[in-house]
């Protein structure tokens, strides 16, 4: 069998490589579809980690649906090629440090926490999405009712606004 | 290299599998185009393809060698790395969803080493194919972006408008089965459906059974899967009366025939799950009792049916060619039928692979009966389907099972 760790690794860096090239990118299209091999890639890692329900929640919402209108507006409008401009000052004054800061925290964090994953007794299957059904509709039913009612509200904004137009 | 085999038998039985399913699965959609061509042709009082070998039935091998050397043009000012991805993408995803189908109950033993019919039987089994079929609209929505012409791109825009709306109602659809079976993996969902009721009349299969027979469900899943299939009467992204041929109009040879074989591919995983989650799978529809052990004689009779007809109609061909190949080709299925027949291990085995396999080509010949019958939809008609019918029918009918359930389970 292949190790865990060397899987990891892979997927680690496909996903790194599809953000870089996100940003390095030129044209939309291939912006979003390197954007939809990130998400892919975490669906793998979620694998890895045994929550199979998330793992294909996160394709079949995000690739699939998602994404799926980021590429339908990219091409009903025909976006063209990004115009490259000069990198704004401000990235480069405060992104810089903001970013070194970000990854030592982070690494420090990584390198301090030793609680190592318990292997075995991983729920399986049903179990997950059982679980997870619970805890959105019994622990935590208010905010995620309040969540669907701020979506709601966004598409009747959304409706209200295209609607005008028309008109 | 014996404990080479030993130490990775689940990637080499893995790889042995998907091989033996790849070439089954290319020769299944050759010939299904042969079966679509023929049978819309007896549907429309024609004779369908006759010339290349008898009955047309070599068809297929020509069509395959004219696509692979045809002249492949590349047409000015498309976006080469995407232009040459899509059709692949289209293929690879639309095998890669037959991985997850089971197609048979029983374990085979081959040198020791038990395996299942099927190459993954997943925990998520539903969900990952859900997942790949999502997928699969890229293919077709990144052709007609990346031809650089007015024609693909618009096809290109109605089939990823039309799956966005139809996959909405394709997903509620199973809900109800999902909630009778308490399982994503699609072996439990057929275990589930087990057994019979109404003293024995009935296979207590998803259609029929349960706590609310999955009829609506059906009817949803299977106009939801033609129009994601981008089949007629939904095949809009490719009206060749309004938009030459759609996604694929700059597309040639073999690149073309890779968009076509996906899209077959695609008709079978949807037939497939159909037969599964509300058609029972591999069980059969009749009772397991003494008096009804015919039936395990039923697939033979078939091919001995068949294979007699092919051999009777072979001999007064008109080719020296057809004279030869059809008896021959009756001779082995009738010799596959003696073989069901009279190897008692052999005939109990292929009981779950026969059912299953027919209850797939009933739901084919439904694609291409619809194909030839209904007149193409026009595109407000088809939003207005998936988002005014089928939406609401699709998710009433979660709501009603969900009811069902929960009262039958807590009595």
């Amino acid at each position: 069998m292949i190790p865990p760790i060397i899987v990891f690794f892979v997927l680690a860096a496909i996903a790194v490589a599809g953000a870089v090239s996100l940003i390095l990118q030129r044209h939309p299209i291939h912006s979003a579809l390197s954007l939809i091999v990130v998400m892919v890639a975490l669906a793998g890692l979620y694998l890895l980690l045994g929550a199979e329900f998330v793992a294909a929640v996160q394709i079949i919402v995000y690739a699939g649906a998602i994404m799926v209108l980021f590429v339908f507006v990219i091409m009903l409008l025909n976006a063209g090629v990004e115009e490259q401009t000069n990198v704004s000052k401000l990235a480069g004054i405060a992104g810089i440090p903001l970013g070194v800061a970000l990854t030592g925290f982070l690494a420090a964090a990584v390198a301090k926490s030793t609680a190592v994953a318990s292997a075995g007794a991983h729920p399986t299957g049903t179990e997950i999405t059982r679980g997870i059904s619970k805890m959105l509709f019994q622990e935590f039913v208010y905010p995620f009712e309040l969540t669907s009612f701020l979506i709601l509200v966004a598409i009747l904004g959304a409706l209200v606004l295209a609607q005008r137009e028309k008109r | 290299m014996s404990e080479f085999l030993s130490q990775h038998a689940f990637f080499v039985a893995a790889a042995v599998k998907s091989a033996i399913l790849l070439f089954i699965v290319l020769t299944t959609l050759a010939y299904l185009t042969w079966f679509e061509r023929k049978l819309i042709a007896h549907i429309q009082s024609r004779w369908g393809p006759h010339r290349v070998g008898p009955n047309g039935l070599l068809q297929p091998l020509a069509d395959g060698l004219k696509l692979l050397f045809k002249e492949d043009p590349t047409p000015a000012g498309v976006d080469r790395l995407v232009y040459f991805m899509a059709p692949a993408l289209s293929l690879a995803l639309g095998l890669t969803s037959l991985a997850v189908i089971p197609f048979g109950p029983e374990p085979m033993r081959i040198f020791g080493y038990e395996t299942h019919l099927g190459i993954a039987d997943l925990n998520i089994g539903l969900l990952v194919l859900f997942a790949i079929t999502s997928l699969g609209v890229y293919g077709i929505a990144l052709a007609g972006w990346s031809s650089n012409s007015k024609y693909p791109l618009l096809g290109g825009l109605r089939s990823s408008a039309q799956m966005i709306s139809y996959e909405l109602a394709l997903t509620l659809s199973v809900v109800g089965v999902l909630l009778m079976a308490g399982s994503f993996n699609l072996r439990e969902i057929i275990g589930a459906q087990e057994g019979r009721f109404l003293h024995g009349i009935l296979p207590r299969w998803n259609i029929v059974s349960g706590p609310f027979p999955q009829i609506l469900g059906f009817l949803c899943y299977f106009v939801a899967a033609v129009a994601e299939t981008n089949r007629a009467p939904f095949d809009l992204a490719e009206a060749e009366s309004e938009l030459v041929a759609g996604f694929h109009t700059e597309y040639a040879s073999f690149k073309f025939s890779m968009f076509f074989m996906g899209e077959y591919a695609n008709m079978i995983t949807v037939s497939c799950l159909a037969s599964i989650l509300f058609f029972g799978g591999w069980l059969s529809p009749f009772p397991a009792t003494p008096i009804w052990t015919w039936t395990h004689y039923l697939p033979s009779a078939i091919f001995a049916g068949v294979g007699i007809y092919a051999i009777l109609d072979g001999i007064r061909y008109e080719t020296v060619f057809g004279r030869i190949i059809l008896p021959g080709l009756g001779t082995a299925l009738c010799g596959l039928a003696a073989l069901f027949a009279f190897v008692p291990a052999v005939n109990s085995y292929i009981q779950g692979p026969f059912w299953f396999l027919s209850k797939v080509f009933v739901f084919l010949f439904i694609y291409i009966w619809t194909r030839a019958t209904l007149p193409r939809l026009r595109y407000d008609q088809l939003m207005g389907i998936g988002w005014k019918v089928l939406l609401p029918a699709s998710l009433a009918n979660v709501v009603l099972t969900g009811f069902f359930v929960a009262k039958w389970s807590l009595r």
